[in-house]
């Protein structure tokens, strides 16, 4: 089992050739009806990498990620993807760099009147539509069968487990063969074994696909298996971001007290 | 004891605040906020109504979607309209026969049928029992997919919802209506002539021949196609109710509620502009 220590040796390197940034967050301010959830927030991904965004619940960690796909708008500040401005863009523009963009949601969202399979294949029937019926069922049972659920194609969302349902949600945003992924707490509210599944799964897409990937988090152990910087989140800005080894070194009140709590 | 009737125990009873008159400022607060509420939601409706106009008429179709909703608002709704149809063809029976044997115009009966069947009742009751069913389902749907993220992951997967979930369901309401009417005429008219037919010996030819005769498409034409903007109104605003909803299982209730009673005073509400239209150009 992958542990906070040996992540050196499990996570993939970043590609640090490229000059623009796969997703640019900068000074981005975002309120709901006069609280202030992210304040001046600045991140930025490359091309194989992954950022962990950590933090206490409330902090704006999972608006972050909506306003990066788009699903709300910032206040102010600018969100880039491949160095394209998001802000203002029309629904059908902004179509064509969600389909480069994969999210699995903190509850999964998947499809409840849909089966595991035509969840999977869902975005592949609205995308490639070009692409064989046959081609197209092979494609997701080999999503499926990576994420280790090829036995439960037929199963209504409703008839698995939480960590199954996110394994399917999993599967669902790799379908388009993103070059970033999204992923809102992708190990909450499971028991340890589950996880640790979700974990390795992770890990071992990361290695295969080499995306730039942002996971949010409050679960320090997942962050540091997966993520090869981290970054804190409190009050709505960055506290401190680096490695793992950085936050434990760090003298800051906020980081030490979130790393004893964790 | 305490004002509550409940024996005074320190710090468990504290004093009930004074019930009066609302301060003035609280009153034009409360109106204030319904004046804005009022035409904020006008102003929701009119954006998404032209979100999913540009959706509709921009490519790519949804033509598996739209099929699926065909078959859900109209193969669907068929029994209940039918059902329906039948009552309120026999309870106009009745009436009029009552009615009209009281002034003697027993001969103007399938004429009466034939015309308040057509007219007034068959559009108004197929969309009243539509937007009961479908309004009610497309709302809680829509407000399920909702709170659950489903919209969203709808979107996440760069999948225009206005265009996968609104339109369609709009189009098949519009779509949809006038055939659903004219099941409800016939079913209205066969039970209206049954129930005169048990009565006294009335062929249904000549029940028909008799309430069609000298009738042009002009008088019944415009009174089935008006309900293709009941559809318009019931797809509507079920999508919109059910597509902005927030609040989880009391949120998704409160949209199915506010789906079905908007949708059916509104299209009462239209029905009066309907009529006067059509008797002004369809006279």
């Amino acid at each position: 089992m992958a542990t906070a220590y040996d992540i050196t040796a499990k996570q993939a390197e970043p590609e640090q050739d490229s000059p623009v940034p796969v997703v640019a967050v900068e000074n981005v301010y975002k309120s709901f009806a006069g609280h202030q959830v992210l304040n001046g927030i600045s991140l930025r991904v490359g091309k194989g990498e992954t950022l962990a965004v950590l933090g206490r619940s409330g902090t704006g960690k999972s608006v972050l990620l909506r306003l990066i796909i788009g699903l709300d708008t910032p206040d102010s500040g600018s969100i880039c993807i491949h160095g394209q401005a998001i802000a203002g863009l029309a629904l059908d523009r902004m179509g064509e760099i969600r389909k480069k963009m994969g999210f699995l949601f903190q509850q999964a969202a998947l499809y409840d009147s849909l089966t595991v399979q035509e969840n999977v294949a869902f975005p592949l029937e609205h995308h490639r539509r070009d692409m064989p019926k046959s081609e197209r069922a092979d494609r997701v049972r080999q999503l499926l069968a990576e994420v280790g659920l090829e036995t439960d194609i037929d199963k209504m969302p409703s008839d698995i487990s939480g960590g199954m349902q996110k394994r399917v949600g999993l599967a669902r945003a790799l379908a388009l063969e993103p070059e970033i992924l999204l992923l809102d707490e992708p190990t909450a509210g499971l028991d340890p074994i589950s996880s640790s599944e979700i974990n390795e799964l992770i890990l071992k897409l990361q290695k295969e696909r080499r995306m730039a990937s942002i996971v949010v988090t409050h679960d320090l152990h997942s962050a540091s298996t997966i993520a090869g910087r981290l970054a804190l989140l409190n009050e709505g800005d960055v506290v401190i971001e680096g490695t793992f080894e950085d936050l434990q070194q760090s003298d800051i009140g906020f980081v030490k007290e979130f790393l004893k709590q964790s | 004891m305490s004002d509550r009737g409940f024996p005074a125990v320190a710090g468990l009873n504290p004093p009930l605040p004074v019930r009066g008159i609302e301060p003035l400022s609280t009153v034009t607060g409360y109106a204030t906020k319904l004046f804005n509420g009022f035409f904020e939601w006008f102003g929701g409706l009119g954006i998404f109504s032209w979100r999913v106009l540009c959706a509709a008429v921009t490519p790519p179709y949804e033509w598996r979607e739209l099929i699926r909703q065909l078959d859900e608002v109209g193969s669907k709704s068929l029994p209940l309209v039918a059902m329906a149809g039948a009552a309120i063809g026999v309870i106009l029976s009745l009436e009029a026969r009552y009615s009209l044997s009281r002034f003697g115009a027993k001969s103007m009966f399938p004429a009466t049928l034939v015309y308040s069947v057509i007219q007034v009742m068959g559009p108004v009751i197929t969309g009243l029992v539509v937007s009961g069913r479908v309004g009610a389902g497309m709302g809680a749907e829509l407000a399920s997919m909702k709170v659950t993220e489903q919209i969203d992951a709808i979107e996440a997967s760069a999948i225009n919802p206005y265009r996968l979930l609104a339109a369609t369901r709009i189009l098949a309401c519009i779509l949809m209506l006038p055939l659903l009417t004219i099941a409800t005429d016939a079913c209205a008219l066969m039970t209206g002539w049954f129930a005169q037919a048990m009565v006294e010996p009335l062929s249904f030819h000549q029940f028909i021949a008799n309430g069609f005769n000298g009738a042009t498409f002009s008088a019944f034409l415009p009174q089935t196609l008006k309900t293709a903007v009941y559809g318009l109104i019931i797809g509507l605003i079920a999508c919109f109710q059910g597509m902005r909803t927030r609040g989880g299982a009391a949120g998704v209730g409160r949209a199915a509620t506010n789906s079905v009673v908007l949708a059916s005073l509104f299209l009462i509400l239209a029905d009066v502009v309907l009529v006067k239209f059509i008797l002004v150009f369809f006279p």
